[in-house]
């Protein structure tokens, strides 16, 4: 593999499109005594003139059991019927070395909300075909009933069994068109 | 459009099922309630007997929700919980879980008592269960307490307040028919 010449301080121009094979988004939270997590595997992703958005379809929506996945998509959480996509667009993009930030606005259930990404940033560098990629580890935790997903239930001791802090993960490499 | 009307009760002068005949009294023309009374031929859900085809009363039942637009459902309070009937009807109508016929069906839960407080406890319950099944449940609060003084001796709605509160009701209900697609 060969590194192209870059600056450690710039973001990419031009246009940059996500390599959804080798890209995923996924979910963790916190449920009763351990982390649950589930994937989305329907998305999209461009970096465009630095600028990154992306949008994923929630009917997509993968855990390891249909009956918690259908309580995922139904009106309780991500009511897929009447929103059936969520998406993110930045407005600023700061990088620092392999050290990245994007603030940008996440829309999930048809509400809008401001969310600051950290993560980071390896590449550009030219692939084993010739294609140019860079890629982005990121994340963020998010209120999940800022986005009125508010179910619960109560433990035995009082607690809720699921954390309402959300942790969404974009792992993504794009390809520069 | 059509609204599959449930009572929880059984009984023959059932103050809820009156509530449903008086919420039939006030629905506005577009919308047309149908008194669903099989209830009481539900069998108890087996999970032996939870097989393809359903046993009919349950098929009938599924069949009902599923050609209805939306469901309006009265409660009674048993024990400050649903009563085991409707909860028995709700058990067989959500399998399976994933693709149950109350999945984004639009649902109003109201209800009366003659206590005071209107079956307001089993209403959260049943709202609760409705909301796990994948209902949409409808943001309506109705709870009529002291029924006995509600309504006369043939069952007829005597309190004007409560047929506001049921025109209200339904009304939202209805706004859960036409909901404003969102692409995002």
């Amino acid at each position: 593999m060969t590194t192209i010449e870059q600056s450690t301080q710039a973001v990419p121009t031009g246009i940059w499109q996500a390599d959804t094979v080798h890209s995923g988004l996924s979910f963790e939270v916190p449920y009763a005594v351990a982390t649950f997590s589930g994937e989305v595997p329907d998305f999209q992703a461009a970096l465009t003139d630095g600028t990154l958005s992306g949008s994923a379809r929630i009917a997509s929506l993968r855990v390891k059991d249909e009956a918690l996945q259908a309580h995922l998509q139904s009106p309780e959480f991500f009511d897929v019927e009447r929103h059936p996509e969520v998406s993110f667009s930045s407005t600023a993009i700061r990088r620092d070395g392999d050290a990245i930030d994007l603030d940008g606005e996440l829309t999930m259930k048809g509400i809008t909300n401001p969310v600051t990404l950290r993560g980071t940033i390896t590449g550009p560098s030219v692939d084993h075909f010739g294609a140019t990629r860079v890629g982005f580890a990121l994340e963020a935790t998010v209120d999940r009933t800022a986005y009125d997903m508010k179910w619960n239930m109560p433990l035995p001791n009082g607690e809720p069994a699921l954390s309402n802090e959300v942790t969404l993960r974009a792992d993504l490499t794009l390809v520069q068109q | 459009m059509t609204i599959l009307a449930l009572s929880g009760s059984l009984r023959s002068g059932s103050h809820n099922t009156a509530l449903l005949r008086a919420a039939a009294e006030e629905a506005p023309s577009e919308l047309r309630l149908e008194l669903w009374d099989g209830l009481k031929q539900i069998p108890p859900y087996d999970a032996d007997d939870d097989v393809d085809p359903a046993p009919p009363a349950v098929e009938s039942f599924r069949q009902a929700v599923r050609a209805a637009d939306a469901v309006l459902i009265a409660t009674p309070e048993y024990n400050a919980s649903v009563p085991g009937a409707l909860k028995n009807a709700l058990d067989w109508a959500s399998r399976p879980l994933a693709t149950n016929v109350f999945r984004n069906k639009p649902v109003a839960v109201i209800g009366t008592s003659t206590g005071a407080f209107g079956a307001v406890w089993s209403q959260a319950e049943l709202r609760k269960i409705l909301g796990t099944m994948g209902a949409r449940v409808a943001e309506v609060e109705l709870a009529v307490g002291h029924a006995e003084q509600k309504f006369d001796e043939n069952g007829r709605l005597l309190d004007d307040d409560v047929r506001d509160g049921l025109r209200d009701a339904l009304a939202a209900l209805a706004s859960e028919l036409t909901p404003q697609l969102v692409a995002a």
